[in-house]
């Protein structure tokens, strides 16, 4: 806007550019209704109700009861067994499990032949693409006492033992591996393939071995990709529940209930809404700040 | 020392080594994979199926007649593909819509509305079921299939937004300008020239929308109550998780139809783009 003009020139000046720039903001406005109705409203209504003593049924007005809920959350046994059965869960599953076979996926991949990345990409990215419920039954079916896993052991004169009563966070972890590899070998392939052939080679002609190769070269080179990795399988780990639902519904008691299924078991067979949104936005708050350690971390990359 | 004058000759002999050592890790690696998939194919086809892989004796189809009635499949599955066509109709429409101003107008306000769409991507959905659960309740929208419709659709907007500004941005501004001096309105030039030039774009948001909404179990599990409504993701639970006695066979059988179409779509989008790699080059932003 030039500074000359006059001011009642400027502001009409003013008014058709704002006037221009909401006409052209407008098709961004069904998409941000939606999401202000059905993503930030749900989001502000939830930081309200965890501050209440809401509940499912019989009450005629909830009240406002400050920190109460949270205060509790802090005493409760189960609350804190989810807490730590949703760090070992995240811990095994998407840090450890999803993250390294992800990369030793996708760096065999390099190597391998044709025909055989073909046929394992296939098989692996098949167990992500399928819906979760019928993960959740294929490895309900896995880990059973009659299932498969133990017919394989077995058949190796090893120890069999009912893994969904002894060890379930260890099997559910499991499951979610074998559901969520896939997205880490995809992101490791696209930033293997990025790395210059001649740096490896030339390294390999050096005689550096694949483990020093690995340790110097490739893992410094993609150090990018594992930190949006790490972050985008842990956010993923965190919200998962019906996985863990249709393989244990988070029992045997509650040795595989995570937060989400504990937020779920609070709030609707234990009736306390209130309760159970205040465990939900402490998950909300631990994810959001996942997420803006990896915004940080793209916004370094781009 | 590795290298001695026959170094070239043993540095291919090692790489050939090297493949066949990493040909072997990998089908190795699958098998594990492979095991799982190949229960539930091979105990939808078998007469006597239960927990573990095995080659059933004799083939039959009994499995997939008995799962085929209109209470186990065809409503659940009819009533997946309105909550997921609905939703992803709804997502694609809005996400082209409000990435046309983002991709192709520059504005202060930009920045900052990607930076939240794309914190919004990676908030846990599932830890505000609960509240939409209350919310719903309140303003009526709770069972019915518009309201989960809407909530499919902006919890999916944040990712289809994104994605859909950054296939955008791939289409070159001069093709449209032209179209602009010829005459042509905004809405006209994303719609004829835009959107039919990124069309593999389009088609990756579409069937990613698809996909996530077809398995997702825990909204359409929070949010609608009537057996009847129920989408195939709760109602396979409700069929076979909460009898007594399984039939593992229907169930196998069950979810093998289920699945298919999201391995389709799949597998098409998949062949169009080169492998599945352009959706984690797409989620590497």
């Amino acid at each position: 806007m030039s500074h000359e003009a006059g001011t009642a020139e400027a502001s009409r000046k003013g008014r058709a550019a704002l006037g221009r720039s909401l006409t052209r903001a407008l098709p961004v406005a069904p998409a941000l209704v939606l999401l202000l109705l059905f993503l930030a409203g749900p989001i502000a209504y939830c930081a309200y109700i965890a501050f209440t003593d809401l509940q499912l049924t019989g009450q005629a007005q909830e009240s406002f009861v400050g920190f109460d809920n949270f205060r509790k959350a802090f005493e409760d046994e189960a609350f804190l067994n989810a807490v730590w059965l949703t760090l070992v869960f995240t811990v095994l599953s998407s840090l450890i499990g999803q993250n390294t076979l992800g990369l030793a996926l996708a760096s065999l991949m390099q190597r391998a032949s044709k025909p055989v990345r073909t046929l394992v990409g296939g098989i692996v990215i098949t167990a992500w693409v399928l819906p979760e419920v019928v993960a959740g039954f294929l490895l309900y079916a896995f880990f059973r006492r009659e299932g498969t896993l133990n017919a394989l052991l077995d058949w190796l004169h090893l120890p069999s033992q009912n893994w969904l009563f002894t060890l379930p966070i260890l099997a559910v972890s499991f499951a979610n591996v074998w559901r969520g590899t896939a997205f880490s070998m995809l992101v490791y392939s696209a930033a293997l393939n990025e790395i210059p052939k001649e740096i490896t080679e030339a390294a390999e002609v050096d005689g550096a071995g694949g483990w020093r190769r690995l340790w110097h070269i490739t893992l410094p080179m993609i150090r990018r990709s594992i930190g949006t990795n790490l972050m985008l399988n842990t956010l993923q780990t965190l919200s998962v529940f019906g996985l863990i639902w249709v393989m244990t519904r988070g029992g045997p008691g509650d040795k595989s209930q995570t937060l989400p299924l504990f937020m779920y078991e609070q709030a609707f067979q234990n009736s306390m809404i209130g309760y159970g949104t205040a465990v939900a936005l402490l998950l909300l708050l631990l994810g959001s700040l996942v997420s803006v350690i990896y915004l940080r971390l793209l916004r370094t990359e781009v | 020392m590795p290298h001695t004058p026959g170094s070239r000759r043993t540095l291919s002999n090692r790489r050939t080594a090297h493949r066949l050592a990493a040909d072997f890790g990998l089908l190795t690696l699958a098998a594990a994979f492979a095991l799982p998939l190949a229960w539930v194919i091979l105990s939808s086809l078998d007469p006597n199926a239960d927990l573990r892989v095995k080659v059933p004796d004799s083939l039959t189809f009994s499995n997939f007649d008995a799962v085929l009635t209109p209470g186990i499949t065809f409503t659940p599955l009819l009533n997946s593909l309105i909550l997921c066509g609905g939703g992803t109709l709804l997502t694609v429409v809005c996400a082209a819509l409000a990435a046309y101003p983002l991709s192709r107008f520059r504005s202060r306000l930009n920045r900052p509305f990607l930076l939240t769409v794309l914190f919004a991507t990676s908030l846990p959905i599932t830890a505000i079921m609960v509240p939409v659960y209350a919310l719903f309740v309140q303003v009526n929208l709770i069972d019915t299939m518009q309201g989960t419709i809407f909530f499919f659709a902006a919890s999916q907007l944040p990712f289809a937004i994104w994605l859909m500004k950054n296939f955008m941005d791939g289409v070159p501004k001069e093709l449209e300008e032209a179209a602009w001096t010829d005459g042509a309105s905004s809405s006209q030039s994303l719609l004829r020239i835009v959107l039919p030039l990124m069309g593999p774009g389009v088609a990756v948001v579409t069937v990613f929308c698809f996909v996530m909404m077809w398995g997702n179990f825990f909204v359409p599990f929070m949010l609608l109550l009537t057996p009847d409504q129920m989408p195939a993701a709760v109602s396979i639970n409700e069929f076979f998780g909460n009898r007594g006695m399984v039939v593992y066979g229907q169930l196998a059988a069950f979810s093998v139809i289920y699945s298919s179409p999201v391995l389709v779509l799949y597998v098409l989008v998949a062949r169009r783009l080169g492998g599945g790699f352009a959706l984690g080059g797409a989620v590497k932003g």
